[in-house]
């Protein structure tokens, strides 16, 4: 089974140290793993903010990149959900479809098709889990408080297999943080407020840590706590799950 | 081309191809094993009271007693005035309890519906002070889709389900009961 | 009370949040909607399967909108009531003028209508001299103080009880300092009873007309829209064009959604079923297009028809509770209205699709399964290449597509200086750095996963 590493750009360029958590655990989890080392980004940037029609280029690197893989594993719930719904190639229609088939996020990676059962990760601390929108009402990596359906989730699933971890949810299970791509400029007022009243929650709970399965969260939460100078620490699922 | 026409052949050249209409079913609806208790919840919570009566002889004493100590009192469960149909609304707006016979109440939401038939008038539900609707226990259904399968709503010019007595929230969300309608509604399972 | 469009939403709500405390309460306000919904929700087990008939139903009643339209008009005749067709807001306006003019009408109340709200019926009468009672407590609060209300179900959302209080004794001379809301309710009950009492007009929104029975029907809660129609002699009911269901049976799977997503109760107080005309009485029915035939026609966008208008999207957004209704600028805001109003007038509407982190939470609350945020990121894309932005943006997108595009130019940019600190659109696209007002900027890492990876990948 060979598997594409996709680390989203601002991930490589900002957050090296959680694609690099996500290489090390798949590795030990006994993936055969590759980062294809001519990708870039998934496009996303430029679609949300209504440029869909200029990422022809960014769609058909992506194929390039990722095309031999029978799965493509990626550390960010919304580059993943933005591959699955909208990667094109109008040159090879079959290879795009793949990819959107075979691309996963890497907690529903791990819980649906490597079912792992046992992690060796060592993390005593207390941590918030911040659910990011697009991985939960995307990617369905959890159940959402708005619908009436079972209860599930995925990304738990993994941390409670992790020693030492006390894990807490805010008040509001899974409001938005206010981060949404170029919204955290654009509406920067509403966006830093969002990200604030998170955290709140979270400091409610006297968290050590906040954690998330996208690192486009982590960033816009990370830079809300550092400005105010809180002891509370943002840190991506992959490094908590990595961590010995 | 006049507006009717305009809108019509645009809603023509523009609505996608024709889907299919779902069938309902009952079947996959919730149902009370006791519909009487759940009726009484519900509507309880939302404000309205549900009393049980051994025999609909005591309405009728509550209704006497109520007209001596000279409230303004109508009554359609019993008798319906013919005149009650041409009152105004300066007449009804005097009305201090209104007694009416509802056709079927809903487990579900704590509702009961009125035919236009069983008001007298259809004012009258809506401008008396306190509402007092008469409901045989036998006629409770468990849901909307029940109750509609039972009702003909096209049997008389107005029907409505009530539920509760009139209220707002409209003020910082705090529930006030008593908005325009009834300030209070009792219904009587007999 | 027109006054709506002065700045774009992103401004507006700048504004807004200024008062955090004030911010912090109107969000709690909704958010304790949304959980009185989630409550109610939840008792009900079938939820997500009258969601899905609800949305069928609409669904097909939309791809057969001409057929019921005419069957509802058809039926709706036989049963004395008068039908007009109204192609727009002001075709609307001038019809219901016509009416009053006709019968020298004067005393008229109203009852909420949200597309009244949409045609600016009370500014448009009030021009002609006429003036038109409101007669849902939140409304009459906000007509009182000359605002829009800012929420299609809760007008007066964004009020607190002492504005209210402030207004009623300005008004209606309640006692001053007076905050009680059962006080200032009574006072407005008091108020109102004179009014329908007197009405010879009522004017009332329609919330389903039934094709097969050519009736309609309107919930409330207060009471206002019956005390107003079984009074006066005429009564004008108000209907966009997709308030039509096929029949009287699917009330029972849209009665059971509509209450509990707007407020967590069972069902509305009053589900009043209008058939025909009480003896002696007049009924007319105006149905308005206004835009709607034009959202049919778009692929994307035709399934935000299926709205009730329950505002279950409005009271779970998260960006709706902490900016307002009235940043939206529009008679409908919140989630919903940033997809109807851009077909409306893009251009003017630009920005309400943009107001959205696409998080989700409205598609999975609206009870018609409407793909609201899927919607929102569609409008996106069509306002730009229609070129309703502004021209940096567009500029800094390119630049970004090419970089992207190439991989040996990005990792050189990576490198070349914190281009990425720069450049990323989430990161401000100008000098004044957007981002950096509340926020740090991530750190600069010593090495990107790229170059980690050329040099441990083989270990
Ligand atoms: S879009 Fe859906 S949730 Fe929003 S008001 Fe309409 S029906 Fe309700």
């Amino acid at each position: 089974m060979k598997v594409g590493l996709f680390i989203p750009c601002y991930i490589d360029q900002f957050y090296p140290q959680v694609g690099i958590a996500t290489y090390q655990l798949l590795k030990k989890l006994g993936c055969d793993v590759d980062y294809p080392e001519n990708q870039t980004c998934c496009g996303q940037p430029m679609a949300n903010s209504g440029f869909s029609a200029l990422t022809g280029g960014c769609d058909k690197n992506f194929v390039a990149n990722f095309d031999a893989y029978d799965y493509i594993v990626a550390p960010s719930g919304s580059c993943v959900l933005h591959i699955k719904e909208h990667l094109k190639d109008d040159k090879n229609p079959t290879k795009a479809q793949k990819i959107r088939n075979t691309i996963y996020e890497l907690t529903e990676f791990l819980v649906d098709i490597l079912k792992v059962e046992h992690l060796t990760s060592n993390f005593p601390h207390k941590v918030g889990f911040h659910t990011s929108c697009h991985g939960q009402r995307g990617l369905h990596l959890s159940s959402m408080t708005e619908r009436v359906l079972p209860q599930f989730s995925k990304p738990e699933q993994l941390l409670q297999k992790v020693k030492g971890l006390q894990l807490c949810y805010p008040e509001r299970k899974d409001e938005c943080c206010g981060f949404g791509g170029t919204f955290c400029v654009f509406e920067e007022a509403v966006s830093v407020k969002m990200g604030k009243d998170r955290i709140e929650e979270h400091q409610k709970n006297e968290v050590d840590y906040i954690t998330a399965g996208d690192v486009s969260c982590l960033m816009h939460l990370e830079g809300i706590l550092k400005r105010q100078g809180s002891k509370v620490k943002a840190i991506h699922l992959a490094e908590i799950l990595n961590h010995e | 081309m006049s507006s009717r026409e305009k809108i019509l052949a645009t809603c023509t050249a523009n609505k996608p191809a024709l889907v299919d209409l779902p069938q309902l079913s009952d079947e996959h609806l919730t149902h009370y094993d006791d519909k009487i208790a759940q009726f009484k919840f519900v509507l309880e919570s939302i404000g309205g009271k549900v009393v049980a009566l051994e025999n609909i002889e005591q309405v009728k004493e509550e209704i006497a007693t109520h007209k001596q100590s000279g409230e303004l009192v109508v009554d359609t469960v019993f008798s319906i005035d013919d005149a009650l149909k041409t009152q105004t609304s300066f007449d009804l707006e005097r009305v201090d309890r209104a007694y009416l016979q509802a056709t079927l109440g809903v487990a579900e939401n704590g509702s009961v519906w009125l035919y236009e038939a069983q008001m007298g008038n259809r004012l009258l539900p809506f401008i008396c002070q306190h509402l007092f609707i008469v409901l045989a226990k036998a006629t409770l259904v468990d849901n909307m889709y029940q109750a509609y399968q039972k009702l003909n709503i096209t049997e008389t010019g107005f029907g409505v389900f009530i539920a509760g007595p009139s209220k707002t929230a409209d003020i910082e969300q705090s529930l006030v009961i008593g908005a325009h309608g009834a300030r209070s509604l009792t219904v009587y399972l007999v | 009370m027109s006054n709506l469009k002065t700045l774009d939403h992103a401004a507006a709500a700048e504004i807004f949040i200024k008062d955090e405390a004030r911010t912090d309460w109107h969000d709690d306000t909704l958010w304790f909607v949304r959980q009185k919904r989630d409550k109610a929700v939840n008792g009900i087990a079938e939820w997500e399967q009258l969601r899905e008939w609800a949305s069928q139903i609409k669904n097909h009643t939309l791809s057969n909108l001409d057929n019921y339209l005419t069957a509802f008009e058809k039926q709706a005749e036989a049963n004395g009531i008068k039908i007009h067709w109204a192609a727009d807001a002001l075709e609307h306006n001038q019809l219901m003028h016509k009416i009053l003019k006709a019968h020298n009408i004067s005393r008229i109340v109203k009852s909420k209508s949200m597309l009244t709200e949409e045609c600016h019926l009370n500014d448009y009468l009030k021009k002609q001299g006429i003036e038109v009672v409101d007669t849902d407590l939140g409304e009459r609060i906000v007509q009182l103080r000359d605002e829009a209300p800012s929420h299609i179900v809760l007008p007066a959302i964004h009020l607190k009880k002492q504005d209210v209080s402030e207004t009623f004794h300005e008004h209606l001379h309640t006692e001053e300092g007076n905050n009680d809301p059962q006080y200032l309710t009574e006072a407005a009950r008091q108020h109102l009873r004179d009014h329908f009492i007197q009405s010879e007009l009522a004017i009332t929104g329609v919330n389903f007309a039934i094709a097969e029975t050519g009736g309609f029907v309107v919930c409330t809660n207060e009471g206002n829209a019956d005390m107003g129609a079984h009074t006066a002699k005429i009564h004008v009911a108000c209907m966009g064009i997709e308030k039509i269901i096929p029949k009287a049976e699917h009330l029972g799977v849209f009665l059971r959604l509509l209450a509990r997503s707007a407020t967590g109760q069972p069902i509305t107080t009053y589900s009043s079923h209008f058939q025909k005309p009480r003896p002696g009485q007049e009924m007319h029915i105006i149905i308005v297009d206004n835009g709607r035939t034009k959202q049919l026609g778009r692929a994307d966008f035709r399934n935000s028809l299926k709205c009730i208008r329950c505002a279950a999207c409005f009271n779970t957004c998260p960006v709706y509770r902490r900016s307002g209704g009235h940043s939206y600028h529009t008679a409908v805001a919140g989630p919903i209205g940033s997809i109807l109003n851009p077909n409306l007038d893009m251009k003017a509407n630009a920005d309400l699709p943009f107001a959205s982190t696409l998080c989700g939470s409205c598609s999975n609350v609206c009870p018609v399964k409407i793909d609201i945020h899927e919607q929102l990121w569609k409008w996106r894309q069509v306002i730009v290449e229609e070129g309703y932005v502004k021209p940096e943006k567009k500029i800094a997108m390119k630049g970004m597509a090419w970089i992207f595009s190439n991989p040996k130019i990005y990792r050189w940019a990576g490198k070349s200086g914190r281009w990425f600190l720069r450049t990323m659109p989430f990161l401000g696209n100008n000098k004044l750095n957007v981002w950096y007002k509340q926020r740090e900027m991530p750190e600069a890492p010593k090495q990107s996963f790229h170059d980690w990876y050329q040099q441990n990948k083989n270990k």
